[in-house]
């Protein structure tokens, strides 16, 4: 029954021009919640927001501690979770103000994230912009799960950069300024390739321009193990022509969608999208599609 | 002085009575706000509501529009759904086991855009069990497309197609028509997009109608002013939230002035005063809608919240406050 949490803010610190990232006291969503999934945050500031704000779940730190010995520890300790958002408009730039200590409503995990399949062995992650945001968390899955992911070598001829990493994150930007969470990927142990739409940093181009030259590279052996898997998440043109990408190749892929939402819990159906099966709602029977599904 | 909420609980009557519907409390979902309730047994027990509004169903399952079908405004939001449903064969083989459940009374909200697939909703609806009523939504704003650059001749082949509850007659008719082939209590669902709501209300209580339900939403539009296009796919929306309260206010008063039979009032209530305040202006029960979307427990919270106001306030029958607004 419990899905709706009063969340006290650790931490709500700028990381770049309109970037922040919200760490939240929230030991029920932290327990629960998947890569892919989102949590609805009432951002109440100034008078006139209405309407909750869907954030995908950024990190996820579960207390190692049981219930009982929770009592005891300072809040930091507690479970809590990290939202990764950029002030867009009214209700992100009210979020925006709220400091450590203050009290918000959150209502999660909400939504189905992304899925792994058992026999995963490789996977290529594309982000465009903000859409690091549930990446990251599924990168940290795919790492920590137990099926034995394989090497993907980019670079056959030259010296092996990363020789640990299964997993490839592409991520895209428009500048070098505005390219997300690279470090926090590299950290985990994945092989990041960046593009930037002015070359300021990394490809030239847009970020499916990228995944197209990598999955040439290594559509062998993708194609080979049968096993990879690409999960997406960035603008809608960028999904559509990521899904087309992964189609051409036979790879299975997994988007992440954005759309307004009203209730967040698919009672409202403000948020459909067009599916091979009909309007589909994006806060329940997503935010994750399989790439094939969508019209 | 502040009394505590265990005085005397036990004399506090919230039960309501509308046209047959016995309801423990004064407190239903606005139709088309809490689906057909799956969605909020998540948050709280559905016996604890006075009834339950399903989303408006159609004889035939509808698509509804294109996205984007939602918009924030200030302090509300505009929507155009349009109504997407399984279709009345579906919702009575899947949705109503699941409706039942809960025990509490179910008022069944249908919708078409003639009289005929109102009435061969209602006779599929006959004998179904668990049906506690029927609500007629002749005021969905989103069924036609409003304002859209369409060639004339098919933008006047929509518009004789406007809504049954813009026109007295129209309204009646309908009404007259479903009266005839049920027994159900008929509650009938008004829209403020008229000139003058009595006129309609009067005229839908001479059909036949046993209470009306006010207000559905207020027609209106958001524009994208970097495209320059509407921010809804249908162009226009209702609005709906605390921005549209003191209109539902304005309209219950003026339709319980008019009419003998029993109000559902609705439009923007937030919480248990917003609520009292529809009674007070001739409310017998009132709806939550938009206020399900933001606080997904705001209906027992309201409950509770009236049951406190009654008890701090020696009212031992909610009906007491039925219309008791004072003149100024």
């Amino acid at each position: 029954m419990v899905k709706t949490e009063k969340c006290r803010i650790i931490e709500n610190k700028k990381v770049g021009p309109d970037f922040y990232r919200l760490k939240i006291i929230a030991p029920l969503i932290a327990i629960k919640a998947r890569p892919g999934q989102f949590v609805h945050i009432r951002c109440s500031g100034p008078a006139g927001i209405l309407l909750r704000r869907p954030f995908s779940i950024h990190k996820i730190n579960n207390a190692n501690v049981s219930a009982y010995q929770r009592i005891n520890v300072s809040a930091q300790k507690q479970g809590w979770i990290e939202i990764f958002y950029k002030t867009v408009g009214k209700g992100t730039e009210a979020l925006a103000r709220k400091k450590p200590g203050e009290i918000i409503n959150v209502i999660g995990p909400l939504g189905n994230g992304f899925s792994i399949p058992r026999k995963i062995n490789s996977a290529i992650l594309v982000a465009g912009g903000m859409g690091v945001a549930p990446l990251l968390l599924l990168a940290e899955e795919l790492q920590k799960s137990n099926c034995k992911l394989q090497k993907l070598n980019l670079n056959p001829s030259s010296s092996i950069q990363h020789p640990g990493s299964r997993i490839i994150v592409l991520i895209g930007a428009k500048t070098k300024k505005e390219l997300l969470c690279e470090n926090e990927f590299k950290n985990l142990g994945c092989t990041v390739k960046v593009s930037t739409d002015d070359g300021s940093k990394g490809y030239k181009g847009l970020v499916t321009g990228l995944l197209e030259n990598v999955v040439r590279r290594t559509s062998y052996v993708i194609r080979k193990n049968k096993r990879s898997t690409v999960y997406a998440c960035g603008p809608k043109a960028m999904l559509r022509e990521v899904s087309r990408i992964a189609a051409k190749h036979k790879i299975p892929c997994q988007v992440s969608l954005e759309e307004d939402m009203a209730c967040g819990i698919g009672a409202c159906y403000g948020c459909p999208v067009n599916t091979k099966q009909g309007y589909k709602l994006v806060c329940k029977d997503g935010p994750v599609f399989n790439a094939g599904e969508i019209v | 002085m502040k009394l505590t909420t265990h005085h005397s609980p036990l004399t506090t009557d919230l039960s309501v009575n509308i046209a047959g519907i016995k309801m423990k409390n004064p407190v239903m979902c606005g139709s088309g706000t809490f689906a057909f309730g799956e969605e909020y047994a998540e948050f709280f027990d559905l016996k604890e509501m006075g009834a339950i509004v399903t989303k408006t169903i159609t004889l035939k399952p509808r698509k509804g529009n294109p996205p984007p079908r939602i918009k924030e405004t200030y302090s509300g939001m505009l929507n155009c759904i349009g109504l997407q449903n399984p279709g009345t064969e579906a919702f009575i083989r899947d949705k109503m086991p699941v409706l039942r459940k809960p025990g509490i009374p179910i008022i069944v909200s249908i919708g078409g855009e003639t009289e005929q697939e109102y009435t061969d909703i209602t006779r599929e609806l006959k004998g179904v069990r668990g049906v506690s009523g029927i609500e007629l939504n002749i005021s969905c704003p989103n069924l036609h497309p409003h304002l859209s650059p369409l060639p004339s001749r098919e933008r006047k082949e929509k518009e004789r197609l406007r809504m049954f509850a813009q026109d007295e007659k129209a309204a009646a008719g309908v009404v007259r028509r479903v009266r005839r082939i049920t027994r159900l209590p008929l509650i009938v669902k008004l829209s403020p997009n008229v000139t003058d709501i009595k006129i309609i209300a009067r005229a839908v209580e001479r059909a036949g109608a046993d209470a009306v339900s006010l207000i559905n939403t207020p027609l209106g539009m958001a524009i994208n002013l970097e495209k320059r296009t509407p921010c809804l796919s249908n162009t226009t929306g209702g609005l709906s939230g605390p921005a549209i309260k003191p209109i539902a206010l304005r309209m219950v008063r003026e339709v319980y002035n008019t009419v003998r039979i029993p109000i559902i009032g609705m439009g923007g209530i937030m919480d248990a005063r917003d609520a009292l305040e529809f009674m007070v202006c001739g409310a017998k029960a009132v709806a939550v809608g938009t206020a399900n979307f933001v606080n997904p427990r705001a209906i027992p919270e309201i409950i509770d919240g009236i049951r406190k106001y009654m008890v701090e306030n020696r009212i031992k029958k909610i009906g007491l406050l039925v219309g008791s607004l004072k003149a100024k």
